[in-house]
């Protein structure tokens, strides 16, 4: 009975705890509502938070607030515009020659260029257990024996923490680690091609790393310290400068400088981190990162939740007073010169379904939101002229739409070394551009993206230099331009060129045989099933029959290392906004076959592979813009590619955020962003009231429905018993 | 019973190696290690050095099964099945593939996972065998039909659609509690109610169809037929007699489901974002982390034994005729 009195008065006590003002359907916990606190989810757990290691997408949008490498772009100007972040202005490279002269400019002759970069003084790390020290100035947590381990669970339980100057060798530190045996750097390889002396770093340390564990020194977690191994690459100056020296010319290591790949690194917090007992327990430096940016990690939960809150002691920034001429209008320019970051803490929730995401933030718990498929006809309309438009719900509830244009190109490949779709001769060069005429983009981006897309003309898109808006930037051997537009070809222009192929209304004029095409693909889903239905319907209109050849993904990555496929659909974001990031795609020597380079289709013309060095180290102007011109038609001509599409990208804001705009190259955004708690609660209490009638009408059917079942069993039960009746 | 025990224990180390074994041969059927090695290092700029670094580095380097260049029997000991496998049956899980302690994470996420799986066993028990109770106490009439049609309709509903027709309903439509989301501690009751109660009506056809049946059986029994003519009233017979013997059964089933408790559901972990083990395997297989996905095989094997022990133990706790020996 006790203990049934218990659990009436938790039940009770619960149900009065949700009857407080915050709304029962509220998924954060009361003590954060009205608070200045930014709400966003992740789909995917981050692998990697280090910053020798972390590049893709979910995990930058963590270690970019944290971490801050010498440059970073501007919020507002476009085209993007680099500008100082750690560094206390922007490197000029100086040249050298190849007997360590100073020349004057780039040339030919130059062998080296040093990127001296000059830091800001007075910069500190955030408070972190791996600079807390004793009264004796000891370090507090760098040698834990198993008691304390055993007490400790996150970085929180951590009694103690400290911090220190940011100085230049940290920069120098972190440019080492991207050598460390243990940390596979994903641009190890793109760097040690660069940076000098790097190559050998990577062998020097793989082989001391080995000899290390071969003595027994270097088991799980042991501490290599790199300091003791000088890179002739990257240097200290002195306590606020250091050096970069590259070969040759590359002035592409700017965009690199704003990654967090050249984010300073501690040496106390490696040392700390290399602890076995906190390994033990998933604390790394790739779990819990240590940085001087606007925000810290402060919960790591990537099964649940992440949260970052701001970090008190950031160095400060003020938010930018210039921009775009219309950003004015936009009110974006209406916080400039206060100081950043506007919002003291981000929580990610992870959300692995759309549906849920999507819900959530229409009930105003997610600030800002993509738009899925499923919920597109819901939030956007598209009109006649193909003008978006947010519905009517959407306009009601205040909410805004933002597009642009991603930097990525997702394009249909040949391989160039298939001997039927591949090769430069005529034959070839006419039956794939026959083909890219045939598969019609636009009608791609209409069915398959909701008109998120723009068809692409070339492998540059929009916002890179390079690109060509309007007549002078169509592919002219797929598009004419009438009307003030592109109109794809005729497919009797296609069927022509597939006739001068050799292949007249889809058959090889030697053997009579119809042509085949065979596209590698991973649709493994049933809604991919009217994606390769469309494709087949493409080529029909040349009569040549599609074959699709459906594979796992592993199957398909051999197959693509190994040169077997045909045809095969492929993408690219962009790294940094310089055309070479996009051009390298078709760069001889970077072949996938043989070589494990970016260049799927293998595409090797020596006419572009020559273009290509000579752009590559240019600075952007006139003349570089006629070499990529230049190139870009040669690779229409040999359509090594049907250049598909550059997505458009639509997010949607909720009318309390502000500061939103689309940066497609920066990550480190957050702090610029601004909420109106006050409004955000209003409206979330506006929007979710409890409707509980519904489930009253349901528990009374239900008591209604066991009425006629009472009724019955007390009839059964005490029915008198039926007597047996007698034959007369 | 002890013998029976110790067995039973040693019978299960063949399965475990069986399991071990047919796992890894299906995981390295599609996966090779050089794919493991592009998922963990990203598809973008990774070199043949870097991916036999990491090949290297967590022994995916060596032969699979038998190293024909070893002597002795490092032939089948210097190969990744043994080094992977040996371990397991010590409970060291090792690390992912992207360098996380599996063992913590289990112990962190099998807590969730059981906070929704338990509600929904005990609640989802009582509420099938009452109304299981209700339909055989009703049986041969209308209400014994219909209830079966009813049964056979609501298994026949696909769970996915039970999550996100109740997402909508209670979470989106009438506000009464989160769509999605987990808080630990007390917290938790707001995100656990909806999946609970989802969990419960899933399955609940297929709960009330099984226990029926039960019950039904045990009715037609002799000792049946004898408290009916000594005068009980059919409530009594039911409850006091024929719920008692049909326990037997019942409670075998729900013993050998305990210990997978633990495991999870997940879909509805995926869908209601509840950081439990039930997504952890998928989620790996995924990732192409064969770390985790044989440790939660293993996992799942061992509580499945286990869950197969405490039934036979379960059957001499309800029925004194049974001895294990």
């Amino acid at each position: 009975m006790r203990l049934m009195l218990h659990c009436f008065s938790l039940v009770l006590m619960l149900l009065l705890s949700a009857c407080g003002e915050q709304p029962w359907n509220d998924p954060y916990p009361a003590r954060d509502a009205g608070k200045n606190i930014l709400y966003s989810a992740f789909s995917d757990r981050p692998k990697h938070l280090d910053p020798a290691r972390s590049y893709s997408s979910n995990e930058v949008q963590f270690t970019a607030q944290i971490y801050e490498p010498p440059l970073q772009y501007h919020y507002l100007k476009r085209p993007y515009t680099l500008i100082p972040l750690g560094a206390a202005e922007m490197p000029r490279p100086v040249f050298l020659d190849r007997n360590g002269r100073t020349l004057p400019g780039p040339s030919a002759d130059v062998a080296y260029s040093v990127y001296e970069i000059r830091i800001r003084p007075g910069v500190r790390y955030q408070p972190h257990p791996a600079f807390a020290r004793d009264a004796r100035g000891r370090f507090l947590y760098h040698d834990l024996d198993a008691e304390v381990l055993e007490k400790i669970n996150t970085l929180g339980d951590f009694a103690q923490t400290g911090t220190r100057e940011l100085v230049a060798a940290d920069y120098v530190y972190q440019i080492k680690r991207l050598a460390h045996p243990r940390l596979h750097s994903p641009i190890l390889g793109v760097m040690a091609g660069y940076i000098v002396g790097l190559k050998e770093y990577a062998g020097q340390l793989e082989k001391i790393y080995q000899a290390r564990v071969a003595d027994g020194k270097n088991d799980e977690g042991g501490y290599l310290d790199l300091n003791q191994f000088p890179l002739d690459g990257a240097r200290v100056v002195d306590r606020y400068t250091y050096q970069i020296k590259v070969r040759g010319q590359y002035p592409q290591l700017l965009y690199w400088l704003a990654m967090p790949f050249f984010a300073p690194i501690p040496e106390e917090a490696e040392r700390f981190y290399s602890q076995p007992g906190l390994k033990k327990k998933n604390i790394t430096l790739d779990w819990y990162p240590v940085g001087t940016g606007p925000y810290m990690l402060t919960v790591n939960n990537p099964n649940r939740q992440m949260v970052l809150e701001r970090n008190p002691n950031f160095h400060g920034e003020d938010y930018p007073a210039e921009g775009e001429t219309e950003d004015r209008a936009k009110g974006l320019l209406a916080d400039a010169g206060k100081p950043l970051p506007f919002i003291d803490k981000v929580v990610f929730s992870l959300e692995k379904e759309s549906i849920p995401y999507w819900n959530k933030f229409l009930q105003g718990y997610y600030d800002a939101s993509g738009i899925s498929s499923d919920s597109f006809d819901q939030a956007v309309r598209i009109g006649g002229q193909g003008e978006v438009a947010l519905t009517d719900d959407m306009q009601a509830r205040g909410i805004r739409l933002s597009t642009s244009v991603e930097a990525s190109t997702f394009y249909m490949g040949f391989n160039m070394l298939d001997p039927v779709a591949g090769g430069y001769t005529e034959r070839a060069r006419k039956l794939r551009q026959a083909v890219s005429i045939a598969i019609d983009h636009e009608e791609y981006i209409s069915i398959f993206t909701n008109g998120r897309g723009i068809a692409a003309q070339g492998p540059i898109p929009p916002g890179i230099f390079g690109y060509q808006e309007g007549a002078a930037g169509v592919n002219s051997y797929v598009y004419a331009w009438r009307d003030g537009r592109p109109r794809r070809k005729p497919i009797e222009e296609a069927r022509r060129l597939l006739a001068e192929a050799g292949y007249p209304d889809g058959r090889d004029g030697k053997t009579g045989k119809p042509l085949q095409l065979y596209l590698d693909i991973t649709a493994s889903g049933p809604d991919d099933k009217s994606l390769l239905d469309w494709y087949r319907k493409q080529l029909q209109k040349l009569n040549v029959e599609l074959v699709i050849r459906n594979t796992d993904y592993n199957r398909f990555q051999e197959k693509m290392l190994k040169g077997d496929a045909q045809l095969f659909i492929w993408g690219w974001n962009a790294d940094y906004p310089d055309p070479e990031n996009f051009l390298f795609l078709l760069y001889g020597p970077n072949a996938k076959v043989g070589k494990n380079g970016e260049n799927a289709a293998n595409y090797d013309n020596p006419e572009f592979n020559r273009l290509f060095e000579q752009m590559k180290n240019m600075e952007n102007g006139p003349e570089r813009l006629a070499i990529i011109n230049a190139m870009v038609d040669i690779a229409r001509r040999d359509a090594p590619w049907i250049w598909g599409l550059h997505p458009k990208k639509f997010t949607l804001y909720h009318q309390w955020y502000f500061n939103a705009k689309p940066n497609l190259m920066a990550n480190n955004t957050l702090k610029y962003l601004k909420v109106d708690p006050r409004l955000r609660e209003e409206k979330r209490a506006e929007w979710n009231r409890p409707i509980v009638w519904p489930l009253a009408a349901i528990m009374a059917v239900l008591l209604l429905g066991t009425v006629p079942a009472v009724i019955v069993y007390l009839r059964r039960e005490y029915a008198p018993p039926k007597l047996p009746q007698s034959a007369g | 019973m002890i013998a029976y025990i110790v067995r039973r224990i040693l019978y299960a180390i063949p399965i475990l190696i069986g399991v071990n074994l047919l796992t890894f041969a299906l995981f390295f059927v599609v996966n090779t290690p050089d794919d493991m090695a592009r998922m963990q290092l990203g598809m973008k700029r990774v070199t043949p050095e870097a991916i036999e670094n990491w090949k290297q580095e967590r022994g995916y380097d060596k032969p699979l099964l038998f190293n024909a260049t070893a002597a002795g029997t490092g032939k089948f000991t210097d190969t990744i099945f043994y080094e992977k496998s040996v371990k397991l049956f010590v409970f060291d899980f090792g690390r992912s593939d992207s360098g996380r302690d599996i063992a913590y994470d289990i112990q962190q996420r099998m807590w969730p996972s059981l906070v929704v799986a338990l509600p929904i066993l005990l609640v989802g028990l009582l509420t099938n065998i009452t109304f299981a109770m209700l339909v055989a106490f009703f049986r041969a009439t209308y209400v014994d039909a219909w209830g079966v049609v009813l049964c056979v309709t609501l298994m026949s509903i696909s769970g996915l659609f039970y999550i996100i027709g109740g997402q909508y309903l209670v979470g989106k439509m009438l506000h009464l509690v989160p769509i999605s989301g987990y808080e630990s501690g007390v917290d938790a009751w707001k995100f656990v109610i909806l999946p609970a109660v989802i969990g419960i009506i899933s399955g609940i056809g297929s709960g009330i169809r099984l226990y029926r049946s039960v019950f039904l059986e045990e009715i037609g029994k002799d000792y049946v037929r004898t408290a009916r003519a000594k005068g009980l009233s059919e409530s009594r017979v039911l409850f006091r007699h024929v719920l008692k013997n049909a326990m037997t059964p019942i409670l075998t089933g729900v013993v050998a489901g305990l210990p997978l408790l633990f495991m999870g559901n997940l879909v509805l972990e995926s869908f209601f974002g509840i950081p439990g083990l039930g997504s952890y395997t998928i989620d790996a297989i995924n990732m192409q982390d064969f770390a985790i996905v044989r440790s939660m095989v293993f996992l799942g094997s061992v509580l499945y034994i286990l869950g197969l022990l405490l039934t036979d133990i379960s059957y001499t706790l309800v029925d004194p005729r049974v001895k294990l020996g």
